[in-house]
């Protein structure tokens, strides 16, 4: 394989990453002259035949979702970018927005023209301040320099962008839940048909796409289709639903590692690659006992998947929801998988909207079981009656509005199936993880 | 006809009919058991209640389900739709859906008001599990008793299904209830200081498909299955909406909107909901009296309506005065009728003037936006009109006396010497003649009075005879758009009193019983425009007619 050099990341380290000058002297927003200089069609046409997937979470094929907005329709088209990162482990849009914030806008730029839009919605999750304070700087600069507004670059191309701090809740990335919370109201999923490509923001036809992918944009017009196709996983022939996973990804690596970062690299990666030569191994000398492949919500892998690709299909082969956010948690031998499941489902049930009875109960009362078990009153029927609860509310597919309850309902089911025998010796030794100690705290 | 499959029934629809998976079951009596879902609402899809399988029928006849469930509310019908409702995929999700609302849920049925009419009951007795498996401490919320002056909030028994917000929101647009909190531990409540007591408040009661909200006015007096329901229209205002009464040994305790596409829709105003209390009042007219130089003595039935017909027999051969009645808006068409035809058989010099109508500032749209102005589409109006059948009297006026009069002109008329008798009926609870007015009577040797409560002209009767409410009575009644509705007696009237329709019947001289289906009939025959009322039965909506 021939060496790999970042692309997206490739500016991060400069001294001068954050500024319109420092951007332009690296060849930025060239892209964007010679994407206006290309028809609305053409320029979908390229990101489509690209195969670039979303990066957000679902991977689903940027080309086909703007392909789906209604055609010669008279506007506004809205593009919503996710910028809201809240799956545990996952910090690589924020990198994106603070060290390189004009690739993004870039990006942006490039796509709002391939989709007939003239207003785009940065939805940045609350909590990142930095971000904020570096792309409401970019922003300022576009405006200053002809980049966005009016007669963008004397093209006749009109743009605005906003940047609309969020609501501070998970669900307010889920792309609905973000159009309903950039509307002003509670971020709570809603139910599809429509897609938001046909009623979304303010009932208009709207694209929502991640920080990452408006990135890939940039550079799929800037080097060409064969550039991003020569990155990355060709379909597998023998599934005829692998599109290909193509192009760089950027790969969080946190726990127990020793370097925790963020490496950009091919899609395909394997689990143990990511450890081992950019993690900087295990801490402590120990070994992995689980690895999140793509945010907690998709589930674990166990040690002995950790020469799984993590492409868009590898985690799904191995038992996973998917590639996620690609997201990469290890978790060392030491730690124990009851403790680890009833953190991910403490999160869910804090996350769910609540809107529908089978997560809003569901990520709540498995919760309260595993803190039952973690206070060592477990019963060894608990386990199968958390894999009932994880059925309902996610693996069974159609109970319910948003993909929370699968992310809060995959790792459930993984820890349960493929460490059952570590939840078993739990409850029959009568362990417990909260001691006394901390019962009698928590009473105060 | 496209046709869609629920349970191996076949049903058919309109080629234009947008209907869902629920309300295609429906026609064929298959129950898909939904609790967010309501028909005058958004959806929302997200009780997940109505979960069931769905697929299409081939043309070689072959069924592709698909693998997913999905919500029947949120999916409208197409030709060729399968529907299961009682796969063990669809019972195995309906089960986990119930144990998840009843994790938290009290389970306090003995005491709440809900039991008896409650889709948790119901639901959990036809789909549920039977136990819950839950092994953990119950979430405990604060009752919420401040949510509105009539309402009143048990928020551990809310399941969450957002009707009562979206009611809010959709119906009255005044937006006080909301979801707060997250998750499991989300709550209905109001902004602090600003309760729910908009006009159509009420309506979140019925709505709520559980004893979580509660009308105070209702509760603790009355387990449900003791009440017994009379299907009825409100009388409290024009729109005429279609309300059943709820009443136990003779005592109403509450009225309940009854959804009707050609009246009101789905609901009712708290005005109406809450403005029955005079059928209670001590001060309701129980006895029939005369007044025979000076003196009021009380009489019974077959004693007093002789006199009474003895009185307007003379008084329609008097020569030189007249006979003039006085029709209130709140009579029925049956009670208008048959005074009007009884009056012109004993004289042909017979006056009629039309009760007052009273109205209260203007008609009150819904809903409104947060300034209280109301927004286009209106979904409900609250009548300006506050009398339920003034269209009806006024074409039963228009039949016998070619137009329609005040009672100004009669009683001016009565106060210059012109009639020999005159026959007031009244009917409205805030009255209806005042004092000055009623002093036009004294000239008048016969006064008869036929009302619920006392007024001014009772004091000046006569003779008085105590007539029924309207949860007393039968008859029809016709709101602001013609729509002809029934009423029906659900309890029996207070001491001597009766239902106004039987008193002028008897009086009339009729035989039989008084029998509103056959007066219909024969006021179908004959008054212009009432046509529709021939087929005699009205039907649940009732039927408009031709004014
Ligand atoms: C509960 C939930 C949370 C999500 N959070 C995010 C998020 O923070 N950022 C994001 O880009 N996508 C998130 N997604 C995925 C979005 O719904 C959507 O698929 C994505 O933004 C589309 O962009 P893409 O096609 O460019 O990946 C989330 C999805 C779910 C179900
Ligand atoms: S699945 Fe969970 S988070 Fe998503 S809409 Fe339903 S309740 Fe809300
Ligand atoms: S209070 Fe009743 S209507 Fe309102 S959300 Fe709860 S259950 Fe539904
Ligand atoms: S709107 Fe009129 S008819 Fe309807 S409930 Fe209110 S008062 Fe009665
Ligand atoms: S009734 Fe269909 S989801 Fe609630």
């Amino acid at each position: 394989m021939p060496e790999f050099h970042p692309v997206l990341l490739a500016r991060i380290d400069k001294p001068d990453s954050t500024s319109l000058a420092g951007y332009q002297a690296d060849g930025g927003y060239a892209a964007l002259k010679k994407a206006l200089a290309m028809s609305a069609d053409d320029v979908q046409k390229m990101v489509k035949d690209s195969g670039l997937r979303g990066r957000g979470g679902a991977g689903f094929s940027a080309g086909a979702k703007w392909s789906f907005l209604p055609k010669n329709h008279l506007g506004p088209i809205y593009l919503a970018v996710n910028a809201d990162e809240s799956e545990p482990g996952t910090f690589n849009n924020r990198i994106l927005m603070e060290e390189d914030p004009h690739q993004l806008l870039e990006g942006i730029a490039i796509t709002c023209h391939a989709i007939r839009s003239h207003t785009a919605y940065i939805y940045l999750r609350y909590e990142y301040g930095r971000s904020y304070r570096v792309l409401d700087a970019a922003i300022r600069e576009c405006y200053a320099s002809g980049i966005l507004g009016k007669n963008i670059l004397g093209t006749g191309f009109n743009l605005d962008v906003y940047l609309h701090r969020g609501a501070g809740a998970y669900i307010c990335g889920e792309e609905t839940g973000l159009i309903e919370s950039l509307e002003g109201k509670r971020a709570w999923p809603r139910i599809k048909p429509p897609y938001p490509a046909i009623e979304g923001l303010f009932r208009r036809p709207t694209i929502v796409n991640n920080v990452e992918t408006l990135c890939c944009v940039t550079h799929i017009i800037q080097r060409g289709v064969e550039w991003f196709k020569s990155i990355g996983v060709p379909p597998d022939p023998n599934n005829k639903r692998d599109v290909g996973s193509y192009g760089p990804k950027l790969y969080c690596i946190s726990g127990h590692v020793n370097k925790p970062c963020c490496v950009e690299l091919p899609l395909g990666v394997t689990a143990r690659e990511l450890i081992d030569t950019h993690g900087g191994g295990v801490w402590k000398g120990r070994k992995a006992k689980a690895v999140v492949p793509g945010g907690i919500s998709m589930g674990f892998l166990s040690a002995s998947e950790l020469d799984t690709p993590l492409d868009f299909e590898g985690p799904g082969r191995a038992g996973c929801l998917g590639l996620g956010t690609a997201a990469v948690v290890v978790i060392d031998d030491h730690t124990s998988m009851v403790d680890v499941l009833y953190n991910c489902c403490r999160f869910m049930a804090h996350e769910s909207c609540g809107q529908c009875t089978p997560c809003r109960e569901g990520t709540d009362w498995s919760t309260r079981i595993l803190d039952r078990i973690r206070h060592g009153k477990g019963r060894l029927e608990d386990i199968d009656l958390l894999l009932e609860v994880a059925n309902s509310m996610g693996i069974i597919p159609g109970t319910t509005i948003c993909g929370l309850a699968d992310g809060a309902a995959w790792p459930v089911k993984n820890a349960l199936t493929k460490f059952r025998g570590e939840f078993e010796e739990y409850i029959r030794a009568g362990r417990r993880s909260v001691k006394p100690a901390d019962e009698l705290m928590a009473a105060h | 006809m496209p046709t869609v499959y629920v349970n191996d029934q076949q049903i058919e629809f309109g080629v234009d009919e947008r209907i869902n998976c629920v309300q295609a079951a429906q026609r064929v009596d298959v129950e898909i058991p939904h609790y967010c879902w309501h028909p005058a609402l958004s959806v929302v899809a997200s009780c997940r209640m109505c979960l069931v399988e769905v697929g299409q029928k081939k043309p070689d006849g072959s069924v592709a389900m698909q693998p997913k469930l999905i919500p029947g509310c949120q999916t409208p019908v197409t030709d060729g739709m399968v529907i299961v409702s009682d796969s063990d995929k669809v019972k195995a999700a309906q089960q986990a859906t119930l144990e998840y609302l009843l994790l938290n849920h009290p389970l306090d049925c003995p005491t709440c008001d809900q039991a008896g009419e409650c889709y948790l009951q119901d639901y959990s007795y036809r789909y549920g599990r039977g136990y819950s498996r839950l092994a953990e401490n119950k979430l405990l919320k604060p009752d919420k008793d401040y949510i509105g002056e009539q309402i009143t909030l048990f928020t551990d028994r809310c399941i969450m299904c957002t009707r009562c917000v979206r009611f809010t929101r959709e119906v009255s647009g005044t937006a006080e209830l909301q979801v707060v909190g997250r998750g499991a531990r989300e709550e209905i409540d109001i902004f602090p200081g600003q309760p729910c007591d908009n006009k159509l408040a009420g309506n979140v009661v019925d709505l709520c498909p559980v004893g979580a909200l509660c009308s105070k006015d209702f509760l603790y007096k009355q387990r449900v299955w003791w009440l017994k329901t009379e299907t009825s229209v409100c009388p409290n205002c024009s729109t005429g909406c279609s309300i059943n009464v709820d009443q136990n040994d003779d005592r109403v305790y509450r009225l309940r909107p009854r959804g009707n596409p050609l009246a009101q829709g789905h609901f009712m105003c708290d005005e109406g909901r809450f403005g029955w209390k005079y059928l209670h009042s001590d001060s309701r007219l129980t006895t029939p009296e005369q007044r025979q130089g000076g003196k009021v003595v009380s009489r019974d039935w077959d004693v007093i309506l002789p006199a009474v017909r003895e009185a307007l027999v003379a008084a329609g051969r008097d020569k030189k005065k007249g006979i003039a009645a006085v029709l209130s808006p709140w009579m029925t068409l049956e009670e208008a009728y048959l005074l009007a035809s009884y009056l012109k058989s004993l004289s042909s010099n017979v006056s009629f003037a039309l009760g007052p109508v009273r109205t209260v500032g203007e008609d009150d749209k819904y809903p409104k936006d947060v300034y209280g102005r109301p927004m286009e589409p209106v979904k409900f109006t609250i009548r300006a009109e506050k009398c339920p059948n003034c269209r009806g009297i006024e074409g039963v006026l228009r039949h016998f006396a070619g137009s329609v009069v005040p009672m100004g002109d009669v009683l001016g008329r009565a106060a210059s010497g012109d009639f020999a008798a005159v026959y007031l009926v009244g009917g409205d609870p805030e009255g209806w003649i005042t004092d000055a007015q009623a002093a036009a009577l004294e000239k008048v040797d016969t006064v008869v009075v036929q009302d619920i409560l006392p007024s001014p002209a009772s004091a000046r009767a006569t003779f008085l005879l105590p007539g029924g409410s309207f949860a007393e009575r039968d008859g029809t009644i016709v709101n602001h758009a013609g729509l002809a509705q029934e009423i029906h007696r659900a309890i029996r009237s207070p001491g001597e009193a009766k239902p106004d329709g039987r008193i002028l019947w008897d009086l009339a001289g009729r035989r039989g019983l008084f029998n509103p289906a056959s007066l219909r009939k024969e006021m179908g025959e004959t008054i212009q425009g009432f046509g529709p009322l021939r087929i005699g039965k009205l039907g649940e909506y009732g039927v408009r007619l031709e004014m």
